[in-house]
């Protein structure tokens, strides 16, 4: 064999053929023919396994299959036994409203009146570094596949980053062609982009971060499974042609790490087409409409190998294909690269004889290509010929399923206890923390101005968040908000949130964190949080430390889900984010998704209102350990704030009522930056300011003023309340036990934020900081 | 049921509509292309200032008895080309320019994509380019109106400013300096840029109109801000709803 892609093997077709083909009838005759395993990826024991499986070689198409359906990034190997407790975990106040669970595209959940609502986060991280604008894009055109195959209309997306250190030459590569990708995309959609994070930390120079979320709502008629099944049944290929972009993308790119020493990958990263993607998105909506399809798939990672061996697999027979019937934009492409290509916009679906002319008028109408590849069959194997020449016979589930699974080794590492004794308070670092009237109001101003708490607009003025009239709330906001249902208002609710140095500092209790965060955003625009979606970015499984951290953070997020009653719906693992032996920060990206009977009550993060009064929710500590504080000063050790979900559970409901009944007219929760970000944020959300005086807390917590401004004590929020519902309100908090301090008054005619004890700050100079760090290095 | 929610499907609403259609009897069409976006605004805007949506497609060769035109915000065909070039051959805007040019003077109001498809369409002059920033450019934009005797603008006051929200990519209005000399000494700069020139537009051109001020295009987007609380958040967000009840008003009064 002198070919190193798949599917040629010297000497044994016919010249008439356009390649050498090698079929499952060579494949048995030719036992000893090398194969470039280990080039795609698998390792011996995988190898020998697939062998095992055949009992025999397989032929070069599939070994491609296997390759990429094993790889990490489709098969989950190294973290299925743990990613388990997410559907094990389950309690029946969790199982309520779901309709679909994990495992198929996307999880679904019911809104009521009929509406269900389906949602997914997932990583296209490697790609966006090698091309960080295809990367993002295409990142965005996946997740909305996967939402379309549901049957839903896609409604939104978002999009949480994170990149190195702001100030490092490479950032600003990997920023401006991210962003742009995601809007150059995203805005051609027609989806309004309601949200995200940014965050810039040097441990992901080498491997940013681009996570990518959208959700569609649908009648709950209109769900559609990804499953091949009644015999006889059409098997269609439609959208894009396949090319010759991303081949081995998932198993070279996504599940290996990045080394100096190799070459470009950059022909593996795909190429987007958000045109294509849009008709194809009215298309399939209108064969929805039709009920024209019984089963469809999308393609994404390993192309039509995965398409086909998944549906064939949750079917109940299996399917017959014939390859070269597939359209192609490169003629040249082999067996093997063209079921492996992972060329974008393209969707695979089981139409009924019946349905075959109306499937093709939609098709028409659309101007969308599609080709007929073959049909269901009930032999429970999965045949794909070349020119009636069987290239492929295996049993699908064995694709698709049954691949390798690993019980990798993990051991908390040597160093978690040194990192965990390092406090900040009284490090080096904590040298010099500010007091006094002047350093505060400086320290306050330099950490709104700080990469990662400044203000986002250079981003977010890219994105078209108002497309399709439904958006009820976007950034900065703590949630986005989109209606579903004009006539009622139904609508729902998202965020993501993470933080990686809490993740690292304590992975168990830092996902659970993340999970806290997200619900208590939803919470706090007043949306009753339904269920989680999360996409787990970390460095090689095979290192035990970052198995370990992996592992924790499975089993926090499953044990506060339970607590917090939300099922995770959903999600995807992102493994081998790391350079050389370096892996990025732990960094389980966290969505939850919230309802609202009617969006008209969301509670917007700033305040409008002069003289209403604000009150701060919860009780603070000091807890500045992995706070953005302490990363503004170097320092990164200890333990992160303290988790406490029965807390935060309370403090959903106190805000979720309020807002119902119209108690608060705005909210915004305490996190990165604590109450001085909150404070600032909420002050110039709308150009208002406030007057706020913390000796209050200081007294009943027992901290100092520095600390009640920048501890990230968890389960906290801020709200105004209206004269009128002052007592109503903290009557609720009393009778629910839970803490509230009146702290102040909002100020709609000093254009100040006033804080007793530190110097009265200027919202224009306040704004100017905040806004000027991203034009500054990206401008 | 008086609606359906749009987010679902944007032409079962229109169908479905026939209340709505009794208290005026306007049959507004809003076309789609391939590629176009907010198709689905459109008809909201349109039912929400009183009148009947009939969606049109791109591909139809009649234009139905529709009494007036918008061609909606996008990206037809991916702008791929040049922003509206190809649209601009869709059997459906020959019969629009027909229509337009007609002694019916067919109101046709083009926003966004839709203004490039008009001057690629030569029913307006000039074009548009990239924004000089370079970049895709979403926010609330402030629009003074220059001429309120258009058939999209007569329920505006000159003068008056209001805030729709503008996002595009290309919406640098150029033409050359005799252009832009005729269409400020014939009125026919419809909208100006306020306060803050977004995108390097010539003398601040939002919007324009033809001569018979049937036809206007601008490139922000009206249809963005004609409800509360999903519109821009300066101002009353609801300061775009002018333009169809103004075509309304204009078509009703026709009809006395």
């Amino acid at each position: 064999m002198t070919e190193t892609s798949t599917g040629r093997t010297a000497g044994t077709a016919t010249e008439t053929k356009k390649f050498n083909i090698d079929t499952v009838e060579n494949a048995a005759k030719t036992p000893d023919v090398e194969l470039p395993w280990a080039e795609l990826g698998l390792k011996q024991n995988e190898f020998d396994e697939v062998v095992k499986v055949l009992g025999r070689r397989p032929t070069g198409a599939e070994l491609a299959m296997y390759s990429v359906m094993w790889s990490e990034h489709c098969s989950y190997k190294s973290s299925k036994n743990h990613l388990r407790q997410f559907g094990e975990k389950v309690t029946d106040e969790m199982k309520k409203d779901m309709l679909v669970g994990i495992g198929e595209n996307a999880g679904v959940t019911n809104l009521g009146d009929g509406w269900a609502v389906t949602f997914k986060i997932e990583s296209h991280n490697s790609p966006s570094f090698v091309e960080p604008y295809q990367g993002a894009a295409t990142g965005i055109g996946g997740i909305v596949r996967d939402i379309i195959s549901m049957g839903a209309r896609p409604v939104a997306v978002m999009d949480p980053l994170r990149f190195g250190a702001i100030d490092h030459p490479d950032t600003a590569r990997v920023m401006h062609g991210a962003v742009a990708g995601i809007g150059g995309y995203g805005n051609s959609l027609g989806l309004p982009n309601i949200g995200g994070e940014m965050v810039f930390d040097s441990v992901y120079q080498g491997n940013p971060l681009v996570n990518a979320l959208a959700v569609g709502v649908m009648r709950h008629e209109d769900i559609r499974l990804a499953n091949a099944s009644g015999k006889g049944n059409k098997v269609v290929l439609f959208g894009a042609r396949t090319g010759g972009d991303g081949i081995g993308g998932a198993s070279v790119l996504a599940s290996e790490s990045f080394d100096d020493t190799k070459p470009s990958k950059r022909p593996a990263v795909q190429v987007g087409d958000p045109f294509a993607e849009k008709v194809l998105i009215e298309c399939c909506l209108e064969l929805f409409k039709g009920s024209l399809v019984d089963g469809i798939q999308d393609l994404g990672a390993a192309g039509i190998s995965c398409a086909t061996s998944e549906l064939a697999s949750n079917g109940d027979g299996g399917m017959e294909v014939e390859l070269t019937s597939v359209l192609l934009r490169d003629p040249t492409l082999t067996p093997g690269e063209i079921l492996m290509s992972e060329s974008q916009e393209r969707m695979m679906a089981v139409v009924t004889p019946e349905n075959v002319a109306a499937f093709e008028a939609v098709m028409d109408k659309w101007a969308v290509e599609y080709s007929w590849l073959g049909e269901v069959t009930d032999t429970g194997r999965l045949i794909i010929t070349w020119e009636g020449d069987v290239i492929v016979d295996v049993d699908p589930r064995t694709v698709a399923h049954d691949g390798p699974v690993y019980d990798r080794p993990y051991a908390r590492p040597e160093w978690q206890d040194a990192v965990q004794a390092d406090a900040f308070t009284g490090s080096v670092q904590d040298a010099g923390r500010p007091s006094g009237p002047a350093e505060l109001a400086a320290a306050i101003t330099e950490l709104v101005a700080s990469p990662n708490m400044c203000d986002k607009s250079w981003i977010t003025n890219q994105y078209d968040r108002y497309v399709g009239g439904n958006t009820a709330m976007a950034f900065p906001d703590d949630a986005g908000v989109v209606r579903v249902d004009e006539e009622t208002g139904l609508g729902v609710a998202l965020a993501t949130d993470a933080n990686g140095r809490y993740t690292y500092l304590d992975p168990y209790h830092g996902a659970q964190l993340a999970l806290a965060e997200a619900y208590r955003n939803v919470a706090t625009s007043g949306a009753v949080p339904m269920a989680v979606s999360d996409c787990l970015n970390f460095g090689s499984p095979e290192d035990p430390d970052v198995m370990w951290q992996l592992a924790e953070a499975i089993r926090g997020l499953s044990d506060a889900c339970m607590v917090l009653g939300i099922p995770v719906t959903g999600g995807n693992v992102s493994l081998y984010n790391q350079t050389g032996t370096t892996p990025i920060h732990p960094s389980p990206v966290v969505a939850v998704l919230g309802k609202f009977d009617d969006v008209a009550r969301r509670t917007p993060s700033g305040w409008k209102e002069d003289g209403q009064a604000i009150y701060l929710l919860g009780t603070t500590a000091a807890e500045l350990d992995g706070s953005e504080w302490s990363n503004m000063r170097g320092h990164l050790g200890g333990l992160p704030p303290k988790v406490d979900l029965a807390a935060e559970r309370a403090l959903g409901e106190i805000l979720i009522n309020a807002s119902r009944d119209g108690m608060v007219d705005s909210a915004h929760d305490l996190s990165e930056g604590g109450l001085a970000a909150a404070l600032v944020e909420s002050s110039l959300r709308y150009g208002v300011g406030a007057r706020v005086a913390l000796q209050d807390i200081l007294d009943r917590d027992g901290v100092d003023l520095f600390t009640a401004l920048f501890s990230e004590t968890q389960g906290r929020a801020i709200v105004a309340v209206p004269r009128s519902e002052e007592i109503r309100f903290t009557d609720m908090c009393t009778a629910r036990g839970f803490p509230h301090l009146r702290i102040g008054v909002v100020d709609a005619e000093g254009g100040t934020l006033e804080i007793t004890g530190v110097e009265t700050m200027n919202l224009e100079s306040l704004r100017e900081a905040h806004e000027a760090t991203l034009p500054k290095y990206f401008g | 049921m008086t609606e359906l929610p749009l987010i679902g499907e944007a032409v079962a609403v229109a169908d479905q509509a026939p209340d709505v259609r009794k208290l005026t009897g306007a049959r507004i069409g809003v076309v789609t292309f391939p590629g176009t976006l907010d198709d689905r605004d459109a008809v909201r805007a349109v039912r929400l200032a009183g009148a009947a949506a009939v969606p049109l497609w791109h591909a139809d060769t009649t234009l139905g008895d529709v009494d007036a035109v918008v061609i909606p915000g996008g990206f037809s065909y991916g702008d791929y080309l040049r922003a509206g070039a190809i649209s601009r051959f869709a059997p459906l805007m020959a019969r629009i320019i027909d229509a337009a040019n007609s002694d019916a003077r067919l109101p046709v109001l083009g926003i966004c994509n839709g203004f490039q498809i008009l001057t690629e369409s030569h029913l307006l002059p000039g074009s548009m380019i990239k924004n000089d920033g370079l970049l895709f450019m979403c926010r609330d934009q402030i629009l003074r109106v220059e001429n309120n005797t258009t058939d999209w603008t007569r329920d505006y006051a000159v003068g008056q400013e209001i805030t729709v929200p503008l996002k595009n990519q290309d919406g640098q209005y150029i033409a050359d300096e005799k252009t832009l000399d005729a269409l400020e000494a014939e009125g026919r700069v419809v909208f100006r840029y306020v306060g803050f020139n977004p995108n390097g537009s010539r003398r601040d051109i939002a919007g324009i109109s033809n001569a018979a001020g049937n036809v206007v295009g601008l490139m922000p987007h009206p249809e963005h801000a004609v409800e509360a609380g999903f519109g821009p958040e300066i101002g009353s967000g609801t300061e775009g709803l002018g333009f169809f009840t103004s075509v309304l008003n204009k078509i009703v009064g026709d009809n006395k």
